[in-house]
């Protein structure tokens, strides 16, 4: 059924009786062309691209939970494209520029709103690395402005430009960065790939992958063995689990990352600022909570909950940046799983075994790549070759030194 | 309405309030929320989304509606609830989401429009023309959305932390509070009472109970005072636990000036982080709505915070008073009312078979089905076996239940279960571990019930640590039954409220299911029911019962309602205390700080350090005479540069050397006593991790210096290889980098100036580059290193900190009469830079050994940290950018780091990047603008012209590759 | 969080930097296969359960220690000194 503001009016002259259900509840069937492991953002876009893009509609999207109850249902719902190492920067254009068609794309308002993002730099080294990210990003074809101190003053007056432990020197500004409504785009994505045909299965846990003679054959799960051509593994902070069924160690430690939002509040904050010596970025839902994040806990957790430290440390970070903020009230906190690799990008590629595939390692950064992941994990899974734009996203590229460290912290997993 | 006789307040103090710009008149003890109804006020906001006109339904933090903004100052505190805040001189608040006035907010027309509105409307429009959403529609949708305001001015309040440890931290003071505290401090534990509400009590406050044999509250206060008298006990009111973190670790929100008309040098709140090895969650429970047509009209409100006003505060919420319950709960209200000279218009019981109460009316197996009045209640129509009739009533109390307050218990993601016989959850033992529910909070609802099971609780408690609970026998009371038929809607055509705060109503809920929405998750998060600023201690459990019946499964199989914290929302500036301005993170001053300040040197930020830019004299316009002087004088003459913040560690043992050949990628172990070496260190990855001078100050005694960025990261690198790589070594490391404070005199004439402040010159024989050794200072043991970062003849001198101050001023007091003077990090910079030295601007964390042109420096003969993972293919090879220098065309072009390259003819696009430029300054010693840069294969090109575009800076100069050594290649200066 | 150094007792979290799995402590010798390092420096169990990790009591006594500890409920089985568990492994 299609989505439009006329429909709305005439269902709701009709007591809103005639809405149908977003998504149809399929039994497993006994075998598909494609098993997709995880019903999240990732694994759902993949889906709908598989169809969309492909033709591929024998496909069942297994969830062990419900569909986009991992990361894409509790992050800070930013969407950028300001990478500067070639591999990222071009994968994360591509995904904006699909993000920005997103509503028309899938008939479903996702809310992506390009209300630019403002990332601070508080040192001369700093702005040098941030004119080098912004030079990276015009010359992939997107946009980026470098803003001085009072540049900065005009977007965001109420940060605190006097007192603050590290002054403002200026902005690197994103105008296209911005956020969406983090639910409505695995609502999304899962309503047209149903509508094309796929299986969404919820309330279905991988339980093993069978493989033969280094094919795989299908999967075993909670609602019984389902026969599969090739799986793909998108599973974000559950990799390693999952991998471990197809005896795969992976490069990939999961660690818990927090984020916030407070009451509801009238506009205040237009942007979505990033505040890097904190660790700390906020924006303003349209419900008018302040939703912010800062980095992670630090130990390898699976509990989707932190610990006091970090909390406090976000906040006090808000409280030097921006002390308007001051008081307003935090609702609620949660935390989210991050697949962390060691060097802090993502992995799409094939795996040893034939027709097994796998897309994870996204750290935090996995919302704003959505699109452009299932966009290119489609047709990894399709056509057997790497997406252009997803080519440097290998598995092996730790043990070959062909690395993607944005941050340039290195190995360690949870420093990215 | 104020009944006489009745309340906790104290009414010969009256308070004068504001409300909305109207003056009224309170008493001491009054919340903002009992004084308004007192004063006759219902309406005291606008509901969220159809900006319905809303009042007080609580007594409590959960309240959903009556939420305002509180005024002081110029500044403004949105969303305080007027059931928490209590009253004070003075106190001005105002109702929110409304515009222009609470009685006529236009966007109550949004109302109107309700049926187009349903739950999720906005994902199926706005789409077109896509243009819109940012320009038109998303703008008007928030204008419309969020409750109340910001100031938008900074948050000068103060607010604190604080740490707390105790043997048991007990939650809630009722009944089962009271008297788990009372056990364990008796046997001598460590006790914290944290009560949320002002007073302690809990609903002993709120109820007429009576408790051996006297009155509830008097019986409490007699606890208290013994509970008071004791050393190991702190009681705590207004202090919200907000979450039970790991380990025993909870936090909680304390309102230190808040009820205050002057707080004088009191905190606001105070953010508390207790460490208990054991806790009590005696919280409580919170009573439930039913959703009715129009269930959230001014008037309407709970019925035990209809009681809790008349007991507590001396308050009638109506004139005539209906109650509406499914449980006998509502007998306690109807009589307390009476018996208080309020009339009881009805009581409406859902449950055919309910008892006969009192001398009113009573509407057996009937409901209400809807709600009627302006701006508030006056009459509701009820519904039983003989048809529907108009009660006429100005309040309804409702009662749906209770729901023990286990939000707590879900905080480590522990799932309550369903008990069937009170229709609640409860929690489940060990959900937080070490965290013992007891009393309603745990389901227990009779008030010897209670007392009886914070014992318990407490016993427990007390045995977990390894302490003997004493003997105490549990007080006598009332130990009614809690009889409950469950009723969560009532069936009818209009809205009825689920969510008050979000306006989520029984339609959205069942909207959700129809349009599958079925997991209780998605219809939370398709609803956003729950997600209102009560997140959902009003309305999850019953919009879990209407969707379990929209799905047609029971309760506990549609799923349970969780909880994350914090329990009551909590500034940001109370959680962040200490943050503000320069709290966020230490500074770090040097020894020469002041002397930099008073010669007009602005500081600036290296990591937590502060270092001086450049020195300003008269005459100098702007910061690049100064750099451009500064370089001079140590060219020429000498310059004088704090140097202390570079890392540095003391290194000794008999495998001192062995461990420093493992650390380092070259070798150190043939280091001589008196000399220094340069080091390179990799992470064990195989990129640069750090670079530095180590000095031998005696055999098995070495010194080494880290950048200042990398100081804390390297000392905990060289611990980490010593414990877990090599631990049967005859290694330490301490960091005596504020034990030392160290200065650069670099210049041909720095061996002149240290002449003059040592009490034994300098013998240049015996002090080639790269010598290092003991002097003395004025008679102060110091140390000096001949190592440069210039490219000059250069020195450290080193001398124990408190000496730093008057070294720093003596030698650039006698630097200056050399013609020279100090110089800052801009001069520092340009001499580097000058020379190809590197900083971590090219030392960023993904560059090798191999690319800044020092893979000679990685020993082939012995392993080191790094040595393995350096080796891969794709460090290495000719596909790498190497470290390269760039000089402009036109020596003026002025050039930036960050700026990219690209050949000549090639147009600025990512797929033609040739590498980028690192660093960059002026030379005032070559007179060109100068670049490091790393460029694909760039030892190779030398010679090269290549195009330096930056779009940033909007610049495109021509710009050739060379060495990055671009001043006295051959070293000789330095030697000299 | 709560971590119990055997040197200074129990102490808040943030006393204590995170590394990450005990991996780290199984450096291949030299002249190991490219495998092994990349085993050693990338690859994960990363168990959703018990697992052995580093932590180092940087605010504290700068001792290294091994945390037996669950990544789902965090609760710590045992901390010992890194010193003492690779001098007791060879």
């Amino acid at each position: 059924m299609r989505y439009s503001g006329l429909r709305v009016i005439r269902e709701g002259l009709f007591g809103n009786k005639g809405w149908r259900p977003a998504w149809r509840e399929p039994e497993p069937k006994a075998e598909y062309d494609v098993v997709i492991i995880g019903g999240g953002g990732h694994g759902l876009s993949t889906a709908y691209y598989l169809a969309k893009n492909h033709g591929i509609t024998n496909v069942a999207v297994l969830e062990k939970g419900y569909l986009g109850g991992g990361n894409v249902g509790r992050n800070t719902t930013i969407v950028r494209a300001n990478y500067f190492l070639q591999g990222n920067s071009e994968f994360y254009s591509h995904s904006l520029k699909l993000w920005e068609g997103l509503e028309a794309e899938l008939n479903y308002n996702v809310m992506h709103s390009q209300r630019g993002l403002i990332n601070l730099f508080h040192s001369d080294g700093q702005r040098d690395a941030f004119v080098r990210r912004g030079n990276s990003m015009v010359n992939q074809g997107d946009d980026a402005i470098l803003l001085d101190r009072e540049g900065v003053r005009e977007h965001l007056p109420y940060l605190d430009f006097e007192q603050t432990r590290f002054p403002i020197y200026g902005g690197l500004y994103h105008p296209r960065g911005g956020t969406a409504r983090h639910d409505a785009v695995a609502w999304g994505y899962a309503r047209g790939a149903d509508s094309r045909g796929v299986d969404l299965i919820q309330n279905c846990e991988v339980t093993g992958i069978d493989i033969e003679h280094g094919r795989v054959r299908g999967v075993q799960t909670s609602r019984g063995p389902i026969r599969a051509k090739k799986v793909a593994m998108i599973v974000a902070g559950r990799s390693g689990q999952v991998a471990a069924m197809a005896g795969m160690r992976l490069p990939v430690e999961s660690h818990i990352l927090q984020a916030f939002v407070t009451e509801g509040l009238k506009p205040c904050i237009d942007h979505v600022i990033s505040f890097g010596m904190g660790h700390f970025y906020i924006s303003q839902s349209d419900k008018g909570g302040l939703v912010f994040g800062g980095d992670l806990d630090f130990y390898a957790s699976y509990a989707q909950r932190g610990n006091l430290p970090m909390v406090e440390h976000v906040m006090e970070a808000g409280m030097t940046l921006m002390p308007m903020i001051g008081r307003a009230k935090v609702l609620r906190s949660w935390g989210g799983i991050m697949d962390m690799t060691p060097d802090g990008s993502p992995i799409i590629d094939k795996t040893p075994v034939e027709g097994l595939f796998l897309d994870c390692g996204w750290n935090y950064g996995g919302f704003k790549a959505v699109p452009a992941s299932g966009w290119c994990m489609a047709h990894l899974v399709a056509t057997g070759e790497s997406h252009a734009v997803a080519r440097r996203f290998t598995l092996d590229r730790f043990a070959t030194g062909h690395l993607l460290d944005e941050e340039g912290t290195g190995s360690q997993h949870n420093l990215h | 309405m104020r009944i006489d006789g009745k309340g906790l307040i104290d009414r010969k103090t009256a308070l004068n309030f504001r409300f909305d710009g109207r003056s009224y008149t309170g008493f001491q003890g009054d919340t903002l929320a009992s004084a308004l109804l007192a004063n006759g006020v219902r309406m005291v906001g606008r509901s969220f989304k159809y900006h319905r006109p809303r009042g007080v339904m609580t007594a409590g933090s959960e309240e959903p509606s009556a939420l305002v903004e509180v005024i002081e100052r110029g500044q403004q505190t949105p969303n305080v609830r007027a059931t928490v805040q209590e009253l004070h001189e003075g106190l001005e608040a105002r109702s929110q989401n409304r515009w222009p006035s609470l009685r006529y907010d236009l966007l109550a027309m949004n109302d109107l429009f309700a049926p187009f509105f349903g739950a999720g409307f906005y994902y199926k429009t706005f789409m077109w023309p896509r243009a819109f959403w940012e320009r038109l529609y998303e703008p008007a949708i928030r204008r419309a959305a969020g409750l109340g305001s910001l100031s938008g001015k900074h948050d000068e309040g103060i607010y604190e932390k604080a740490f707390a440890f105790c043997d048991l931290l007990v939650i809630g003071s009722g009944p089962a509070g009271l008297m788990a505290a009372l056990e364990a401090a008796r046997a001598g534990a460590d006790v914290i009472l944290a009560e949320e509400d002002s007073r302690m009590g809990g609903r002993l406050l709120a109820d007429t109970v009576e408790i051996d044999g006297r009155p509830g509250r008097d019986w409490a206060e007699g606890v208290l005072a013994e509970l008071d008298a004791m050393p190991n006990v702190r009681l705590m009111t207004r202090t919200a636990v907000t979450g039970a973190y790991d380990h025993g670790t909870f936090g909680a929100l304390e309102r230190v000036g808040l009820h205050l008309a002057q707080p004088g040098e009191r905190p606001r709140e105070c953010f508390w982080r207790i460490a208990a090895k054991q806790a009590v969650l005696a919280a409580g429970a919170l009573e439930r709505p039913i959703a009715f047509a129009d269930n959230d009209r001014p008037g309407v409100m709970m019925a035990g915070a209809v009681r809790a006003y008349l007991n507590r505060w001396g308050v009638a919420s109506g004139k005539s008073v209906a109650i509406f319950t499914n449980n006998g709960d509502a007998r306690k209200t109807a009589d307390e009312l009476t018996a208080a000279g309020i009339e009881v218009a009805a009581v409406i019981d859902s449950r055919p078979d309910a008892p006969a109460l009192g001398d009113y009316r009573l509407y057996r197996g009937a409901q209400v089905t809807g709600t009627h009045g302006r701006r508030g209640l006056e009459w509701i129509s009820v519904r039983d076996q003989n048809g529907e009739r108009r009660v006429e009533a100005d309040c309804l109390a409702v009662s749906g239940g209770w729901n023990p307050t286990l939000h707590l218990t879900c905080h480590m993601n522990s799932r309550p279960v369903w008990r069937p016989e009170i229709a609640a959850f409860v929690p489940v033992d060990g959900a937080v571990p070490g965290l013992h529910a007891c009393g309603a909070a745990a389901g227990v609802f009779s008030t010897a019930g209670c007392l009886e099971d914070g014992l318990r609780a407490a016993g427990a408690a007390l045995e977990a640590i390894g302490q003997k609970a004493p003997k105490i026998a549990a007080p006598k009371a009332e130990d009614g039954a809690y009889d409950i038929s469950p009723l969560w809607v009532v069936p009818g055509e209009r809205r009825a409220w689920l969510d008050f705060a979000n306006d989520v109503t029984a339609k959205d809920v069942r909207l959700s299911a129809q349009e599958n929405f079925r997991s209780v998750e998605h219809m939370k998060r398709y609803t956003t029911q729950g997600m209102a600023p009560d997140q959902g201690k009003n309305s999850n459990v019953g919009a879990l019962a209407v969707l379990a019946d929209a799905t047609g499964r029971g309760i506990p199989e549609t799923g349970t309602t969780t909880f994350r914290p914090p329990y009551v929302p909590v500034s940001i500036a109370a959680m962040g205390a200490g943050g503000r301005a320069a709290g966020f993170a230490p500074q770090r001053f040097t020894t020469s700080h002041e002397a930099s300040v008073e010669r007009g040197a602005p500081m600036i930020e290296a990591g937590l350090w502060y270092r001086p830019s450049y020195f300003p004299r008269m005459g100098e316009t702007d910061w690049r005479r100064a750099c451009n002087r500064e370089v001079h004088n140590v060219r020429g003459r000498v310059g004088v540069c704090d140097v202390s913040t570079l890392g540095k560690i003391d290194i000794q043992g008999k495998d001192a050397a062995r461990f420093l050949d493992f650390v380092y990628t070259n070798t150190f172990s043939t280091l001589q006593p008196g000399r220094v070496r340069y080091g390179l260190m990799l992470r064990e990855d195989g990129h640069v991790m750090d670079d530095g001078t180590t000095a031998c100050l005696a055999e098995n005694h070495y010194l080494m210096t880290t950048t200042t960025a990398a100081a804390g990261l390297v000392m905990r690198h060289l611990e980490f290889v010593h414990q877990a790589l090599r631990p049967s070594w005859d290694v330490r490391f301490i960091s005596v980098t504020e034990q030392w404070a160290q200065f650069a005199v670099a210049g041909p004439r720095s061996r002149d100036l240290l002449n003059s402040v040592l009490d034994q010159k300098l013998d240049p024989a015996a002090w080639p580059f790269m010598a290092c050794g003991a002097v003395s200072v004025s008679g102060v043991a110091g140390r000096l290193f001949r190592i440069s970062f210039s490219g000059e003849h250069a020195y450290e001198i080193a001398v124990p900190a408190r000496y730093g101050a008057a070294l720093f001023r003596d030698l650039v007091a006698r630097a200056e009469t050399m013609g020279g003077g100090a110089y800052g990090m801009e001069a520092l910079n340009v001499l580097r830079v000058e020379k190809g030295l590197l900083t971590h601007a090219e030392i960023h964390g993904r560059t090798t050994a191999f690319d800044v042109g020092l893979e000679k420096m990685m020993s082939k003969k012995k392993d080191f940290i790094g040595k393995a993972a350096a080796a891969r293919p794709g460090l290495l090879g000719a596909g790498r950018e190497q470290l390269v220098g760039l000089r402009p065309l036109d020596a003026e072009r002025e050039i930036g780091a960050g700026a990219h390259l690209f050949r000549k003819s090639d147009p600025a696009k990512r797929e033609f990047d040739q590498g980028y430029v690192t660093s960059a300054c002026y030379s005032a010693t070559l007179r060109s603008w100068l670049g490091l840069a790393f460029v694909v294969n760039g030892r190779a090109r030398h010679g090269e012209t290549i195009r330096l575009v930056d779009h940033m800076r909007k610049t495109e100069v021509l710009c050739e590759i060379t060495d990055p050594v671009f001043f006295d290649p051959e070293g000789e200066k330095v030697r000299g | 969080m709560r971590i119990t150094c055997p040197l200074c007792g129990e102490r808040d979290r943030r006393e204590f930097y995170y590394y990450g799995a005990d991996d780290y402590l199984r450096r291949p010798g030299e002249g190991a296969a490219p495998e092994a390092w990349d085993s050693y420096l990338h690859l994960r169990d990363n168990p959703a359960g018990i697992t052995r990790d580093l932590w180092h009591h940087e605010m504290g006594c700068s001792a290294w220690l091994v945390v037996e500890r669950s990544t789902i409920t965090h609760e710590i089985r045992s901390v010992k000194l890194v010193s003492d568990v690779q001098e007791g492994g060879k």
